[in-house]
């Protein structure tokens, strides 16, 4: 879009026009609204220095992506970490049948805390999920501030599926819910248990 | 109680990484025969080609969740009476209660333990 059609240069050329069509003797109101349509003049340029200032355009075509890529090598490593421990855990439960009585129950018993502390892996997965969702719905608003100040194109639109098309299943899907607001095993089986 | 070990598990997960966790519990609590699926369409077709005794499920899959696998599995006439155990990390009161009016016979909450793992199989395998 060229500059001239963007929003602000709009708003800053009807200040202008305003300012332009009052002449002659102007009442105490008249006043009033030339000083509050200066300000208003005054503000919108300073709006845009300080949005030139951000280089938005570093926000939505590096930062971002820069960020989510990161991100996704986050899982990709933590998956691959998870299943190497995975591997000694199971070359472990291979040696168990060579041991007898407590020390094979300490081993089991190990290796089968290890596994409950792998599941890590899907719980952060989700989360790091839920922090790439935020950063691409950022980085959509960010291309379209951009674009609305004629600084390069919004990218296409991605389909979404309208609310009233989600299943139950996928309406209720929002992932892990912060520690202090999730439900203990104990919160669940009481409310399991009301039911019966 | 005794479980009955020989039970045919499916388990369903998106995270290869949880299904390898889960199999490998269940190995320890000596169930051999379990098979995997990674999304709720796998494991109904799955489901529907085999005999499971037991279905333990994540909720967060695409494209068809836990839940909505559940529902399938409680309308199908062949299917319904399958216990259904659903782990996920969904832990929020509205979860639990659709579970529940879909037919869940327990609930999970990621991250668990065996302990848990092994008293809801134990539980859900006695009243089925």
């Amino acid at each position: 879009m060229p500059d001239g059609e963007a929003g602000g240069d709009r708003i800053e050329a009807a200040v202008r026009a305003v300012l332009g069509s009052m002449t002659g003797d102007m009442t105490v109101t008249e006043v009033a609204l030339l000083g509050e349509l200066e300000a208003l003049g005054r503000e919108v340029a300073r709006a845009k220095s300080e949005i030139a200032a951000l280089r938005v355009d570093d926000i939505d075509a590096s930062h971002i992506p820069t960020a989510t890529d990161e991100l996704d090598a986050v899982v990709s490593h933590t998956a691959t970490a998870t299943n190497e421990i995975l591997d000694s855990c199971e070359v472990l439960e291979g040696l168990q049948a060579r041991l007898s009585g407590p020390d094979a129950d300490a081993l089991s018993g190990a290796v089968t805390r290890i596994y409950e502390a792998c599941s890590f892996q899907d719980i952060t997965g989700q989360r790091i999920g839920k922090v790439v969702s935020a950063l691409k719905s950022i980085e959509k608003r960010v291309a379209a501030v951009t674009q609305s100040f004629g600084r390069g194109a919004a990218p296409p639109p991605e389909p979404e599926v309208p609310t009233a098309h989600r299943t139950e299943g996928q309406r209720l899907a929002t992932g892990p819910q912060l520690p202090a607001a999730a439900s203990s095993q104990a919160e669940i089986d009481r409310l399991l248990a009301s039911f019966d | 109680m005794a479980m009955d070990k020989n039970t045919n598990v499916l388990i369903v997960d998106d995270y290869k990484t949880m299904l390898r966790i889960i199999r490998n519990l269940l190995k320890q609590l000596e169930f051999d025969n379990v098979e995997e699926a990674s999304d709720g369409q796998e494991a109904l077709a799955k489901l529907r080609a085999g005999q499971f005794g037991l279905v333990i499920s994540d909720w967060n899959m695409q494209p068809m969740t836990g839940l909505d696998l559940l529902k399938e599995v409680r309308a199908d006439t062949r299917l319904k009476e399958t216990p259904f155990i659903m782990i996920t990390a969904e832990s929020k009161t509205e979860n639990v209660i659709a579970a529940k009016a879909a037919g869940v016979s327990n609930y999970i909450v990621k991250p668990f333990n065996a302990e848990t793992l092994r008293g809801k199989i134990e539980k859900v395998l006695a009243h089925a």
